[in-house]
Parts: C-alpha cells; structure tokens; sequence
C-alpha cells in the first residue's frame, strides 16, 4: 500500500520546524518516529499534505535528569529507554513500559513524545505519564509552555497542542525513596494493543499508601485515570479487600469497548485483576527502593 | 508533492537515486534498486518481513519513507553472503532447519544479526525477544532460535 501524495520538509531546527507548521497550518504533520503515522499513511486513515520531519533535529534526543525531573526529548526512542540503566533503576513503570511498547524493530525508531502526542487510548504512554503526573513541554510561534499530563489528552487522537506547537519534551518528576511503580499490560501477542493495561505510581509507609496516580490503557476513548480507585487506597494499607473494592471501582469507571480482543464485559474485568496485580508489584517495588 | 535526490550507502556502495516523498524505504529497496531479498509481508508494521539495518539499527522498511534514509548507511539481506560465502547466521539457517517457506527467513535473519552485535551470548529468552517483531508461520519458530543460537556459537569461534 502507498501513502497519499504530500509535500516533505526536513528542517534542521525547531524553530525552522514550527514555521513550517504555522505556514502550512492543519494541512501539515509532523513525523518523529512515524511507527502510527506511516501506517495511518499507507492505509490512507491520514493524508496529510506536508508532512514535516523532525528527525533531523538531533539536539531532541535526549533522555536526562535536569532541575528534579526526567526529561526526555521529543526524539528520544524506545530502544534508549530500554537501554538505560537510570530508567531501569530508578523509574520502573517507565521502564516496564518501554519494553512493551509494539515490538523490538517498532520500538528501534518509535519516540515517546509521539506514543503520547498521537493521543491513542490503546498507546502504552499516556496511561504511565497520567500515574507519573508528568508534564509536556510544547513550543510554537507564541513560545514555549507546559502543559499538565491531566489537560493534555482531549479527545480521541486528540491532545491540547494548539496549531504550529510541537511536543519537544516530556518531563517525569523524579520519583521519592518511598515510591515505587508498575506498568502490567495484559496483551494476545507481542506487538499487539492492549487488551488492558494499568500503570501505577504509589508512595507508601510500611503497608499504608500515601499518595498513588493510576492511568488504564485502551478501555476508554480518552486516556483515563482510575481516580475513584486512587481516592480508594490514599490513606489506607494495601490489604487484598482495599485493592479488591479500587479494582472494582476503576472496572466500573472504565469504558471499553467489545472487539476482537474481548467483550466489554471481559475488559472491566481483567481491568480489576490487572489493577491489583499492579499496585502490589509498585508496592513491593516501594518497600524494595527503601531498603 | 515533492520529490527528492537522496544519496546513501547501500550495502558499503553510494547510491544516488530520484524519489518521491511518498515512496516507502521498502519499495525503494525492491523496485528502485531491484533488490528482491527484502520482502513484504503485511504491510501493516506487523510482520517484520522487511526488516533491514538502517544507520546500524533493525526497522521495519515498511514504515520509514526512502527520502528520511538520506545520508543514511543501509544494510540489507543481500549484504551478508557477500564472495559468495555464506553467514554464520545463513549457515545456522541452512544446518537447523530454520525456514520452511523461508518468506520470514531475511527479516529474521536481520533482526538476529542486530541481536547479536548487541548482545553476543544471548540466553533462549533473549533470543525470542529479540525476534519477536518477526512473524513466521511455519516453524513454531524452534528451529529459528536453534538457527540464531549456532550462529552465536559459531560467531565465538571465531573470535
């Protein structure tokens, strides 16, 4: 299958980048990665006009600790989170979620800014930044702002950048010595969405949970938090009947839809199963970083 | 729509060639530069197939556009029996019985020669990781992880 004609511009910054775009308005899209838009290309799902690659601005790819946060660069890929021993020690939700994204060739070229910017409830990203509370830095013509991970999804494929901005950075708060976290994905096979998956982010004092951020993925049309289930264990210990009430909280408060992966009914379910098994991984995870 | 002059290293040779914007790296391979080792499987950045090194990582050609390769370094199937010899990968291939219709065999053979530059003594384990964006539908893929295993053995040897 061959994509639509289009314009192709390799601009050699940013600021050349977001020129581009404003020039050419909603016509154009920007390509990181392409592992979503090449194939929404091909099956001609996207027929943007321009397409403005950013591959060829190399200062994006970085993956660093700076000023409290982890930032990592709209060019960052997969495979470099994979391979970094900082985001296997001390950021294991992000690190459980990098290995599943797609598979090993996908993750070689696909960018973490555009699993989170392509805004797919079926991405593995969005539900990890919602539980880090992370932030995306977006720059336009007006300049550059931040934008909480809570107000950046809007919509189906839909996020918060206005026309012309680009997502150059996202920003992971540096977790505490108490916390600990987890991403389990329940997918058919390798390279397939998921079915379910819950990613978590807790702090905790011996048993009692302190504070904790859950994001599901792909049982909602927007990526969600399970905030009913987070309300549920913030000040409570971790005992099989509390995860068992919060994973019935977030099955309920989610909204799958029945398809060839299960029915609706099926999703919620292993939605609770899902969420318990990974709060207890971040919990151990917790207890684990404190000793 | 644009089309673009793109210059690259195809197989250790410069390769100058005029293409449209739209053309996928994979077609580029096959048709421009009639090189038919590559396959397409499924079109659709599932099967892996297609899988060639670009710049020294395994991609899916499918999915990358010919004019994003400029500059770049590509590396496909045909590179590797290069005088006519064959691969210790190739060989593994041959001596395990790792292919049945052998539509996967190139992809497979690409990914596993990045798997093994990265890591030289893979466990099984890493082993079907590091293949597991290629689809194969006949082997049960046993007889595959057996292939890459000799190879690494083989790969020792010889160092």
């Amino acid at each position: 299958m061959i994509p639509a004609q289009f314009d192709y511009h390799a601009p050699k910054s940013l600021d050349e980048a977001i020129a581009l775009l404003t020039q050419h308005g909603g016509s154009a899209k920007v390509l990181a990665g392409g592992q979503s838009l090449i194939p929404a290309m091909r099956f001609r799902l996207a027929t943007p006009e321009v397409l403005v690659d950013i591959n060829g601005i190399r200062q994006l790819e970085y993956v660093r600790e700076q000023g409290g946060y982890l930032a990592i660069g709209a060019l960052a890929r997969e495979t470099a989170l994979e391979e970094s021993e900082l985001i296997a020690r001390r950021y294991p939700l992000l690190f459980d979620t990098a290995k599943v994204v797609a598979d090993p060739l996908v993750r070689q070229r696909a960018t973490v800014g555009g699993n989170l910017a392509h805004a797919d409830p079926a991405n593995d990203h969005p539900a990890t930044m919602l539980a880090y509370a992370a932030q995306v830095v977006a720059r336009g013509p007006k300049g550059e702002r931040t934008i909480g991970i809570d107000d950046f999804f809007t919509g189906l494929f839909e996020n918060a950048l206005a026309p012309g901005e680009i997502l150059t950075e996202i920003r992971v708060p540096i977790p505490r010595a108490t916390s600990g976290g987890a991403y389990i994905k329940l997918e058919r096979k390798v390279g397939d969405y998921a079915t379910t998956g819950v990613a978590v982010q807790l702090e905790a004092s011996g048993e009692v949970c302190t504070a904790i951020r859950i994001g599901l993925t792909n049982v909602s049309p927007t990526p969600m938090r399970a905030l009913e289930a987070e309300q549920r264990l913030i000040g409570q210990p971790l005992t099989e009947a509390n995860l068992e009430a919060a994973g019935q909280l977030a099955a309920t408060a989610c909204d799958p839809s029945s398809d060839l992966r299960g029915s609706a009914d099926y999703k919620r379910d292993v939605t609770r199963v899902v969420l318990k098994r990974a709060v207890i991984l971040a919990h151990a995870r917790a207890k684990g970083a404190k000793s | 729509m644009s089309r673009h002059q793109i210059s690259l290293t195809v197989n250790g040779e410069k390769v100058t060639r005029e293409v449209e914007a739209r053309t996928l790296l994979v077609h580029f391979i096959r048709e421009h530069l009639e090189l038919t080792g590559t396959h397409i499987g499924c079109d659709t950045t599932s099967c892996g197939a297609c899988t060639v090194m670009l710049d020294g990582r395994p991609i899916k050609s499918c999915t990358v556009f010919a004019v994003q390769a400029d500059q770049g370094n590509l590396e496909t199937i045909e590179a590797l029996a290069a005088g006519g010899k064959l691969h210790p990968l190739q060989e593994g291939f041959w001596e395990k019985h790792g292919l049945q219709c052998g539509y996967c065999t190139p992809g497979m053979i690409m990914s596993a020669k990045s798997l093994l530059a990265r890591k030289p003594r893979p466990t099984e384990a890493e082993i079907r990781e590091g293949i597991s964006g290629n689809i194969c539908r006949c082997t049960g893929y046993n007889k595959i992880v057996e292939a890459i295993q000799y190879a690494a053995d083989k790969l020792q040897e010889a160092r």
